[in-house]
């Protein structure tokens, strides 16, 4: 009774296959409940069936048209059924609690939920691949690899609507909420390759909005992870990938977006002359640049000298890419100053 | 002043009692007699017309999903056409549908009857009752023609404040708003009525169960529509005026629209359960010509569960990132609500055992009840667990049990309820045996469509997707085959009654052998239902209901 | 067909015999007596008064939930109502209770003249609550006082541009008055005795309506007169900030906006620390308002949302109380109660208690926070 079983991993099993330590639990307790279920229900179906055929109406037959009444039997079945709903209830419960409860060093992702993609942020601030797909709806989707045997941690925040995270193979979900992060943590037990869903409806392409998730020896984890980091070959795109990742938008603006925060615009900046706080000017160049960044404070523009001070960069990012921050910032010579 | 039936109280029938010249269906003529009538008759009958009308609406919304959901991809709709249509058919049926079915097609036209007296309460509440129906209908259709609502029917925000400015959510809402109103006005009637207007000698310990029913219904009417009509203009309020309550982007909490929706919508079901549950009561007794096993048992459960519905709102959002006690709390609760359910299928099988059992097409839809009802109802067991509900919510598995809840459960209720009582409302019989066969297809066809659905939501399948992965085709083509199944027999089931009206025999009094009071006045009912207050008796003693071969109906023999 | 048609005459005959139900016009066709009519519409009315209370419960949830989540909000905002005009509006309302029961006195007594009397009464202190409304609304439209998104950030002095919004509001009434005199004169001049008395207090509510503006633009100039001072160490950073936003320039206003944005972003509220959401809407030119975590749309404005919806729906309940009010006036007039039918009066008198009732919460709530 393959129906039943929920261990079964072929096709029109109840369960995909178990690949978190939640899985045993949950598909253990559904086995339960169904095998209890079976035995309520199919006892009601007969006794329906047999009623139906023994006390049919036909002639020289005559049921008692009395209302019968039967204490015993009906106390029995008030408080049996109360007492397996209860031990259900328990169970549940347990399980749930493991569920919530995060425990301590867990591998942190980030997950961010958009209209209508998913992108993963590991704890060294790398960012998925994503990975062509067969036989699917879609052609390619963000891909979130995992190690075995390790405890995960998911933070996710939406940025528009409600989203929720899916993983049926870890029996694992938890909505996605916009406003606020919420968390969600298993422990991986099996190595291959998961589907993820966004499984509260979002939109025009809520059933595309998919994942896969890889789960890969520790060895292969790491290996990814620095694949994640890793930045582009070209300088410019190398460039415009640090400007992000390192922090640089979040107080500067560059092309068309508009300022976001206290520091000087890149655009239309290149290679003239700029005003400092000094009172003196400075050419706009590739070591203006460099010194910027290592040493902030040195040539302060003129009308930033009481802005936060900016974190120097020494010792955090290479020569190469700073040189790739250089190409990006050249890149803006002709760009218009922003609207604000 | 009109002409009336005979009182009740003689004993022994002449043909005189066979068929009246005059009762309420042509008590007057002309469409102003009907639609500025104050007769509860021909109410419940407006309502079961424009009852009908929407569930076959809501119903080729729910064929054009799965005849879109065949194949994986590329189905006959785009993306925002597939969000709309469940939409539509999930608001529609539930709104328009479900919620009014039983108590105001089948209860309107029958409580007072049940009662023994002459009308509801407040007659003129009532006929506002059914407009504000019909306006809300009028809404809902002018959600449909200017297109956009593709919120789902849970309206869940942000989604819902954002999406499509073109005014569907608006009047939608403001339908939702308006079938609010309606749903509580004819609960207040109700309550009303049973309160102060039974006779003499009817205590609530002899009241039909189809009453108990109605009456558990309508407290959970009038106590929970109101927070959802209050959700509903909130959010109206948002998309109008930005008010910000459940907008994160105005520091609201989307969570909270979610508490405010389901703190009505939990017992909303069970609005649509109880009546049917009722229905269920009085068929099994009246089919197997025998009092119903554990009355008392049956009346209380009715009250219990309306009451503790009212607890278990949470259930629906255990994964929303609700805290762990608020869970484990609201799980608790919701078992509690599982008892007397069960303990209300028991004693409808108990009402079986050594009763007379007649086959025909109430109490094959009764029977059908049981069998579906039984299934939705334990399925229910792994959605309340906290921790198989972390795996289910969500998916195809909730579609399947609450599928089989509602239409398993109330639309099933609700047929077997039109067939029971469609003599008495029509004075016409159907075809008893063409009424069976449809009863055998629509349970056939139901099954096909729902049961492969526990597995496609158990495998991960999803809700409201559009798409899916194809291994889960199969299931969903299995499931898409017995959906016209059930649409077959569904058509049949319509077509059965009105092949009755057109050329049906004319109905006895009491064709099946009831001992409630509505089997005491002809069919159809006269204008006045009953002339003095009847003799008030014991509704489920069958020991004196005899059939009588002469005018083909069950007779009283004292 | 025999036994029919016997059975028909038989009925006749009954009737013939003036064995008739005596139902008198008052007494509903399906009720069988006064007292059954009299218990079921009291039932009904307190089911709907329950529904009613619920309807509220909703507003007062949210309420509670966002007040417990950001109470300096709540605190801020709450100087913006005047509460001279509510505890006036409060003061009107229960006086209105006052009558109303008297008038369910009267009718149950056929004091019919003391009836209509009471009832002008309940309506036009009705009218007058509303007239204080309407000035309490407009003012704060005037000064930017919206619900959420429209919510505008308040940077100090008292007045708004004149918008002519208490004009707006004042339309319907006039218009609606103006019918009422009209058929009053008409009233007056066709010497009947019914119109005269229907007449009488609808124009007289009319009239309450105005004064209840008068009333309440009379108290807002005295509070602004004397709020100049009062209100000067609310809005003391306000002032101050006045001259510095007036020049703006590029450059500056980064290092401003950085100033302010960071004094916004310093944890010292409530809300910014638990609220904890990186999505917290705070725009960027609203960083240079004074009072900035409290004074915004996603803040303020959710006050004013809360604020707009609870007396917006009161004030609309109000309006439905003063339509079935007026109902009864008319029933009144022609002398229809009396102390076996007075049911409608007693149940209208419910529903006004209740409508009492919810202002009586609402008042403190709002009103009375600091």
């Amino acid at each position: 009774m393959t129906f039943i079983l929920a261990d079964k991993v072929a096709p029109y099993a109840w369960f995909p296959e178990g690949a978190s330590s939640f899985a045993p639990q949950v598909d253990s307790l559904f086995t339960v409940i169904m095998w209890i279920c079976v035995l309520f229900f199919v006892p009601i179906v007969i006794a329906m069936g047999y009623f139906m055929v023994a006390f049919r109406e036909r002639p020289g037959y005559r049921g008692s048209p009395e209302a019968l009444h039967n204490n015993l039997i009906e106390i029995t079945w008030t408080v049996v059924p109360t007492i397996i709903v209860v031990w259900i209830f328990w169970e549940g419960a347990m399980g749930y609690l493991d569920m919530a409860r995060i425990p301590k060093g867990t591998i942190d992702v980030n997950v961010t939920a958009k209209k209508w993609q998913w992108a993963f942020k590991y704890e060294n601030g790398g960012e998925h691949e994503v990975i062509p797909v067969e036989d699917s709806v879609v052609r390619e989707l963000p891909l979130l690899v995992l190690p075995v045997n390790r405890d995960i941690k998911i933070i996710m925040r939406s940025d528009d609507v409600l989203h929720s995270f899916y993983i049926p193979a870890f029996r694992a979900k938890r909505d996605v909420v916009p406003g606020r992060y919420n968390y969600l943590w298993f422990h991986t037990t099996k190595e291959g390759t998961y589907d993820l869903y966004c499984t509260e409806y979002c939109g025009d392409n809520h059933s595309q909005m998919l994942a896969k998730v890889k789960v890969v020896s520790e060895e292969e984890y790491r290996k990814a992870l620095e694949k994640a980091i890793q930045e582009p070959e070209d300088p410019l795109e190398r460039g415009k990938l640090l400007y992000k990742r390192q922090g640089c938008s979040t107080c500067h603006n560059a092309g068309a977006e508009g300022a976001s925060g206290p520091g000087p615009s890149y655009n239309g900046s290149w290679g003239k002359q700029v005003p400092l706080e000094n009172g003196s000017e400075v050419a706009f160049d590739e070591n203006y640049v460099r010194e910027s960044i290592l040493n902030p404070q040195a040539k302060a523009r003129k009308g930033y000298g009481k802005a936060s001070p900016m974190n120097s960069y020494a010792g955090k990012l290479k020569d190469d890419q700073i040189d790739a921050l250089i190409t990006f910032i050249k890149s803006l010579e002709n760009a218009a100053p922003a609207a604000k | 002043m009109s002409v009336v039936d005979r009182p009740i109280a003689s004993p022994g029938y002449s043909e005189a009692d066979s068929y009246p010249t005059h009762h309420f269906l042509n008590h007057s003529k002309g469409f102003l007699s009907w639609a500025l009538t104050l007769d509860h008759k021909r109410i419940g009958l407006m309502y079961l017309v424009g009852v009908m009308a929407s569930f076959a609406l809501g119903g080729a919304f729910a064929l054009a999903i799965r005849i879109h959901l065949w194949n994986f991809k590329d189905g006959w709709l785009t993306n925002q056409q597939y969000n709309q249509v469940f939409t539509l058919h999930g608001a529609i049926m539930v709104f328009l549908f479900i919620i009014p079915s039983v108590p105001a097609a089948l209860g309107n036209f029958l409580l007072p009857i049940m009662l023994g007296t002459k009308d509801v309460a407040f007659p003129r509440l009532n006929l506002s009752s059914f407009y504000l129906w019909l306006t809300g209908l009028v809404l809902f259709l002018t959600a449909l023609s200017v297109t956009g609502l593709d919120t789902g029917w849970t309206f869940y925000t942000p989604y819902s404040i954002e999406t499509q400015q073109g005014g569907a959510v608006l009047a939608a809402t403001f339908g939702v708003f308006v079938l609010g109103f309606s749903s509580i006005f004819t609960g207040l009637n109700f309550i009303v009525t049973i309160n102060t207007m039974r006779p003499p000698g009817m205590t609530w310990f002899r009241m039909p169960l189809f009453l108990w029913a109605v009456y558990a219904t309508s407290i959970i009417q009038v106590l929970a529509t109101p927070v959802l009509g209050i959700t509903v203009l909130l959010l109206s309020a948002e998309r109008l005026l930005g008010i910000g309550i459940f907008d994160p982007k105005l520091n609201g909490d989307p969570v909270t629209f979610q508490h405010f929706f389901w703190f009505y919508s939990h017992p909303a079901v069970y609005i649509m359960i109880l009546p049917a549950m009722g229905i269920i009561s009085e068929l099994m007794s009246v089919h197997c010509h025998k009092g119903i096993f554990g009355y008392r048992m049956i009346a209380y459960s009715s009250i219990a569960i309306a009451l503790f519905g009212f607890l278990v709102w949470g259930h629906h959002m255990f994964t929303s990132g609700m805290a762990d006690v608020t869970a484990v709390v609201f799980s608790a609760l919701t078992f509690t609500v599982s008892i007397p359910s069960a303990i209300k299928v028991f004693n409808w099988l108990g009402t079986m055992y050594q009763g007379t059992v007649s086959l025909n097409t109430p109490m094959l839809y009764a029977l059908a009840f049981i069998f579906l009802f039984t299934i939705g109802g334990l399925t229910g067991l792994p959605l309340g667990a906290l921790s198989t509900d972390m795996h289910f919510h969500d998916t195809y598995f909730v579609v399947a049990h609450f599928h089989y809840v509602m239409m398993g459960g109330t639309l099933v209720a609700f047929l077997g309820g039109v067939f029971h009582w469609w003599p008495k409302m029509t004075g016409k019989m159907f075809n008893d045996k063409l009424g069976m066969v449809s009863a055998i297809i629509v349970f056939i066809g139901f099954n096909l469509t729902f049961l492969p659905q526990f597995v496609l939501g158990s495998r991960g399948m999803p809700r409201r997707y559009a798409t899916y992965l194809p291994e889960f085709q199969p299931l969903h083509q299995l499931s898409t085959i017995g959906s016209m199944t059930l649409g077959f027999g569904l058509l049949l089931a319509l077509v059965v009654l009105l092949l009755s009206l057109i050329n049906g025999k004319k109905a006895p009094r009491n064709p099946w052998g009831g001992a409630t009071l509505e089997w005491m006045c002809s069919s159809p009912p006269p204008h006045d239902n009953f002339s003095s207050a009847p003799t008030v008796g014991d509704p489920y003693d069958f020991s004196n209901i005899e059939y009588d071969g002469r005018t083909g109906s069950y007779v009283k023999r004292s | 067909m025999t036994a029919i048609q016997e059975t028909h005459t038989a009925h006749h005959d009954d009737h013939a015999d003036g064995h008739h139900h005596d139902h008198p016009s008052w007494l509903a066709h399906h009720f069988d007596d006064a007292e059954q009519q009299f218990d079921s519409g009291k039932l009904g009315m307190w089911l709907f008064l329950v529904t009613e209370v619920l309807f509220f419960s909703g507003m007062f949830c949210a309420y509670a939930l966002y007040r417990n989540r950001n109470p300096e909000v709540f605190e801020f905002c709450s100087a913006f109502l005047n509460e001279k005009l509510g505890a006036i509006n409060t003061g009107v309302l229960l006086f209105s209770s006052l009558t109303m029961a008297w008038a369910v006195r009267a009718a149950q007594l056929r004091q019919h003249k003391l009836l209509v009397g009471m009832l002008g009464a309940t309506l036009g202190c009705a009218a007058i609550f509303l007239g204080v409304k309407a000035v309490e609304y407009s003012h704060k439209w005037e000064l930017g006082l919206l619900p959420g998104k429209f919510y505008v950030a308040q940077v100090g002095g008292h007045h708004g541009a004149h918008k002519g919004y208490l004009e707006m509001l004042c339309t319907v009434p006039a218009i609606v008055t103006a019918l009422f005199a009209v058929y009053a004169i008409y009233a007056w001049a066709s010497k009947s005795l019914f119109h005269q008395r229907v007449a009488g207090p609808l124009l007289t509510a009319g009239i309450c309506f105005f004064g209840g503006v008068m009333l309440g633009q009379y108290l807002e100039a005295q509070e602004e007169a004397k709020g100049h001072a009062g209100h000067h160490e609310h809005h003391s950073m306000v002032q101050g900030h006045v001259d510095h936003d007036s020049h703006e320039h590029a450059a500056a206003s980064d290092t401003h906006a950085s100033d302010h944005g960071a004094a916004a972003a310093k944890p010292t509220s409530p809300a910014i620390e638990m609220g904890g959401s990186p999505d917290v809407y705070i725009a960027s030119e609203e960083l240079a308002t004074p009072n900035a975590n409290v004074n915004q749309k996603s803040m303020a404005g959710l006050f004013f949302s809360i604020y707009y919806c609870m007396t917006g729906v009161h004030a609309v309940h109000i309006i439905g109380g003063m339509i079935v009010i007026a109902w009864l006036i008319v029933k009144a007039s022609r002398e229809e109660f009396h102390e076996q039918y007075f049911g409608p009066v007693d149940n209208v008198g419910l529903y006004w208690h209740l409508v009492d009732f919810i202002w009586i919460y609402l008042f403190p709530l709002l009103y009375l926070i600091t």
